[in-house]
């Protein structure tokens, strides 16, 4: 019981790790630094797999963290590493003029996702429920990354801690979704970085740039 | 009767200890940067012989200079003394912690700053009024912030109440990660409140990034040895209210001798270990530029909201 | 042909109608993936799209006969309501691949298409096809946000065939759009398995359409309109709906002319079927019509936004693309009003449309490519130059615009009826929007096809025969319905109605 005490405040501390990785992913603009709070998120996720694994009967979930730690604490953000490398925008810094609006508006998706989330949270007697609102809050904070963010790999970053988040929303709010399911949303996810790593590289040779608004605008001109 | 005495007595003794052992702290943050940049530095007790110097010297005055000017200086040293005497640091529940809880104490030191910005436009110079008005930019962001994080703590002790919230900072069982986001806040706000690197530097007196400097740029003589005094005692404030608040293991909470000696101890402990990392962080950082100073004081502000956030979602949630 | 009553097992035989119609846009794609000629590889094409459309004939006359059936472990269901949108896409996919033979060799031939892109859009295009049916056929809600993601990706990489710029940041506009989009959806069906998981367990049962269907009402209310708050802006996003629409015009401008067809036509087909299977979901949760008045609110507005940003094209692929936002609104808003016959009108109106509006894209292909361009200003005198393109363009548009005759006319007239029984007030902005809309398409169709040809006209090898198909069939349910296809859409507007 004790024991069980303990995994649930671990779990606590990790679902408030991944609030605060969110918000840091939001408040970066260096493109480097960016990629390492992704790789933290995504070793964020796999230890709390691994703390839900211990207590729920789920054995799969042993298998879950593993990759999560393989795939997203590692092979993802390696892959963008050399990406970014290779293309030579390490040092590329995205201009953010409205750092506090952003921020204001990401603590209000908080509070907004806090009040979603409170009476579906009274209804679960999982031990991990509470982590609810605080999943949904990251699922919001990702997309308002993808929408404030103008460079192609920062938004692609904001879609991969999307998922991350969902990943987490899952482990937290039911311990995991059935495994056909897992399997088939992983393997939508690596068609989708595939097509992401094609994209890049078409822009790269088309328009010499990984801007989404320099992008439209020279679509639109020619 | 004779117990409110004595109670009395401890917080005299309790304020006191403040007002004395400031300069020294500013003395030891000064020796642990020298010898961190290989110099043998300054003798600890060079803060008293500064003070004494500037106290023994003749206060010179603009001839435009207001009452504002000279009544500041006193102004200013009685707020942050007072607010000093709030934050128990050897013992809990002193009479000075009944009458005036937290956000007492941030009213008057932001009594102090009011009166600081006042006396530095006062004479009409042009680096009173740019250090005035970036004083006051900042403490707007500033402010919010230490009360934010001060919040989150009186939240889980359910008290604005500095001895109520050391009681509960002494019994928590469960780990609350509330509680380390309004740490990282404080610890944040209190380098820019007391305009330590990264955000000032006390040392300098370059015009393009001064800020705290800026304002007393007039002060002489012992005006101006009250105004170093009461920076003193700030810095020691906030030092003591973070150890106060997330480590204040060996506080008495009895009276007696050998517990407030071990509280003595273990506080001056904390505070020495408190100034070598306060040394080491101004080592090894840069001054960041001015136009950030606004978002890293947001950042410190974003955490406490989200400590409080956390707090709700996690913390009470569960119970 | 194989006749299933022969069958003396009724059970064995749908498993292969199944499996049959499901395998041959897979094993179709992987084929076309190694296919070097570009000659064979339009007709291959076209056989693995005639053999899907033959087994869901196959399977269609298996519910006629059987009823709604689960498949393959009940991985797998067919009822009324989605076998008819099996045979209508699987019908759609095959004439747009005749269709896309001629018109992809002119790309390939005039336009300098290179060889491997012709090969990753033949096999994207059964990939998206198998993605469709995936999602129609499946029985678990999970699976169906998969195969939905898996037309996704496929129509993406179809978006950006051309990779000129403007194909590339339409795509990328889309995919981003569509992720978002699609992640919410996730998030609610999330949620759903956080309620049905403690009804069922922690399985793939949580997760059974059949079995959620069965247990409805034991499921938490509150959730369930969080989820599908959720799930309407996820899917809403797919559909087109106003104001998560904005990707849709640019993919459909961009890419090439048979996906935009099989997008208007197909996919976002799709997206309302999973969106309304969740309504039916919600409504037996909750008991209330929350869920059917959202859909009305952001089926109106689409409907009335679209009409109006119809003004504002200059280009013709966008210019119909906002026209198929508005019937995607329109049929939101039959599902959203929920009586068996406005559900009726919405799937009617769901068939007419796929088959005009790919009709529609069809002879726009070709006048595009005859006119060489897709601006509108440089299209002129369309049935001098081409009378088949012309008149068909016309006609089309006379159809999707609720001319009489046409199918068109019959939905929306009967989702007329549907609105005055339940909300009256309702009948305004319908009328606005549809005069709008209206309005807007003739503005710029006459200029098109009627007056002098354009002096840089070229001459097209247009192929009309699925264009006059299409046309055909939707006038042909404009004058009458087919009993069967009547009794279909009975017996499923009744099960979406919640009798």
């Amino acid at each position: 019981m004790n024991q069980l005490m303990f995994i649930q405040e671990a779990i606590s501390i990790a679902a408030s790790l991944m609030l605060l990785i969110s918000f840091a992913l939001l408040a970066q603009h260096r493109l480097l630094s960016v990629l390492h709070w992704f790789s933290a998120q995504g070793i964020v996720l796999a230890i709390t797999t691994l703390l839900v694994a211990l207590i729920s009967d789920h054995d799969e979930l042993y298998f879950s963290a593993a990759m999560t730690l393989l795939l997203k604490g590692a092979l993802l953000p390696w892959l963008l590493w050399r990406i970014i490398m290779k293309m030579h925008i390490h040092r590329e810094v995205e201009p953010m003029v409205n750092m506090p609006v952003t921020m204001m508006i990401a603590l209000g998706l908080v509070l907004v996702s806090f009040h979603i989330a409170l009476p579906i949270e009274a209804i679960s007697d999982l031990a991990t429920h509470n982590t609810l609102a605080i999943a949904t809050a990251t699922v919001f904070l990702g997309m308002l990354m993808m929408i404030t963010r103008k460079k192609a790999v920062t938004q692609v970053i904001g879609f991969l801690s999307i998922e991350n988040a969902l990943f987490f929303t899952a482990i937290g709010a039911t311990h995991g979704m059935p495994m056909i399911v897992e399997i088939g949303v992983a393997f939508d996810v690596l068609i989708a970085a595939i097509i992401f790593g094609l994209f890049f590289t078409q822009m790269r040779s088309t328009f010499d740039s990984l801007d989404i608004e320099e992008i439209e605008a020279k679509a639109k001109r020619r | 009767m004779k117990q409110t005495l004595t109670l009395w007595l401890l917080n005299l003794l309790q304020a006191s200890l403040m007002l004395l052992v400031a300069p020294l702290l500013a003395g030891i943050v000064r020796k642990f940067k020298a010898r961190l940049q290989n110099r043998r530095g300054a003798s600890l007790l060079q803060p008293y012989q500064d003070l004494r110097k500037l106290f023994s010297k003749e206060s010179l005055f603009a001839d435009n200079s207001s009452w504002i000017f000279r009544t500041a200086p006193v102004v200013i040293f009685t707020a942050t003394l007072l607010a000093a005497s709030i934050v128990p640091i050897i013992v809990v529940d002193l009479p000075s912690a009944m009458i005036a809880d937290v956000i007492a104490m941030t009213a008057l030191l932001a009594l102090a700053r009011f009166w600081i910005a006042l006396a530095a436009m006062d004479i009409g110079t042009a680096f009173g009024g740019m250090g005035a008005s970036r004083e006051m930019t900042f403490s707007a962001l500033a402010e919010p912030a230490m009360l934010m994080g001060v919040f989150v703590m009186s939240l889980g002790a359910h008290s604005t109440n500095l001895s109520t919230m050391v009681h509960f900072a002494l019994n928590l069982h469960h780990l609350h990660p509330s509680v380390a986001f309004a740490l990282a806040a404080l610890l944040m706000v209190s380098v820019a409140e007391n305009g330590r690197i990264p955000i000032d530097n006390p040392t300098t007196h370059l015009e393009l990034t001064m800020i705290h400097e800026a304002m007393i740029l007039e002060y002489s003589g012992r005006h101006l040895a009250l105004i170093e005094w009461a920076a003193q005692i700030k810095l020691l404030l906030f030092a003591s209210l973070i150890i106060s608040l997330f480590a204040p293991w060996g506080i008495a909470e009895t009276i007696g001798l050998l517990p407030i000696l071990i509280a003595l101890g273990c506080w001056f402990a904390k505070i020495i270990l408190l100034a070598a990392a306060v040394a080491m962080l101004e080592s090894a950082l840069a001054k960041i530029r001015l136009f950030e100073v606004p978002n890293y004081l947001f950042t410190a502000f974003v955490l406490a909201f989200l400590g409080m956030l956390v707090h709700y979602i996690l913390e009470v949630g569960v119970q | 042909m194989i006749s299933p009553m022969t069958a003396p097992i009724s059970e064995q035989l749908p498993i292969n109608w199944f499996s049959f119609t499901l395998l041959s846009p897979l094993i179709g794609g992987l084929l076309l993936a190694f296919t070097r000629q570009a000659e064979k590889a339009f007709s291959i094409n076209v056989i693995f799209s005639a053999a899907t459309f033959l087994g869901s004939i196959g399977l269609a006359l298996d519910v006629l006969q059987v009823g709604a059936h689960e498949a393959l472990n009940g991985f797998f269901f067919v009822d009324a309501y989605n076998v008819f949108l099996v045979s209508l896409t699987s019908f759609v996919a095959l004439t747009t691949a005749i269709y896309s033979g001629p018109y992809m060799r002119f790309e390939w031939r005039e336009r300098g298409l290179p060889n491997h892109r012709l090969r990753l859009y033949h096999a994207m295009y059964q990939l998206f096809i198998f993605g469709m049916l995936l999602g129609f056929t499946t029985n678990n809600i999970g699976l169906m946000w998969i195969a939905l993601e898996l037309a996704t990706l496929a129509t993406v990489l179809l978006v950006s065939l051309y990779r000129t710029p403007a194909s590339i940041a339409a795509a990328w506009k889309y995919f981003m759009l569509a992720g978002m989009g699609i992640a919410l959806a996730l998030f609610g069906t999330i949620l759903i398995f956080f309620t049905s998981s403690t009804i069922f367990g922690h399985s793939n049962a949580a997760l059974t359409w059949t079995m959620l269907y069965a247990h409805a009402s034991e499921l938490q209310p509150t959730v369930m309109i969080m989820a599908f708050a959720f799930l309407m802006i996820g899917y809403g996003t797919k559909i087109g709906l106003v104001p998560m629409h904005t990707w849709l015009p640019d993919a459909h401008g961009e890419g090439p002319t048979p996906v935009s067809a099989v997008l208007s036509g197909l996919l976002l087909n799709l997206a309302l079927y999973d969106l309304v299977r969740f309504k039916m979901l919600v409504d037996l949760s909750t008991g209330s019509d929350t869920a059917g008045h959202v859909m009305i609110f952001f089926g109106t507005l689409s409907l009335l936004v679209a009409a109006l940003s119809l003004h504002k094209q200059h280009d013709i692929k966008r210019m119909f693309s906002f026209s198929s936002i508005e019937h995607m609104g329109l049929m939101t808003i039959a599902f959203g009003i929920g009586t068996p016959l406005a559900c009726y009108a919405g799937l009617l109106h769901m068939t007419v449309h796929s088959l005009v509006k790919s009709g529609i894209f069809f002879t726009v292909g070709h006048a595009a490519q005859a006119m060489g361009s897709q601006q509108m200003d440089r299209i002129r005198g369309l049935i001098r130059h081409h009378p088949g393109i012309g008149w068909g363009l016309l006609i089309g548009t006379a159809a999707i615009a609720g001319f009489p005759p046409f199918g068109v006319f019959t939905s929306e007239f009967l989702l007329f009826s549907a609105t005055l029984d339940s909300y009256p007030w309702l009948i305004a902005p319908l009328l606005t929007g549809l005069l709008i809309a209206f309005a807007g398409l003739f503005r710029f169709v006459q200029p098109m096809v009627y007056g002098e040809v354009a002096e840089h006209a070229i001459t097209v090898k247009a192929n009309m025969v699925p264009i006059y198909v299409h046309f055909t069939l939707a006038l042909w349910l404009g004058l009458s319905i087919p009993a069967f296809l009547s009794g279909w859409y009975k017996q499923a507007a009744a099960l979406i109605a919640g009798g």
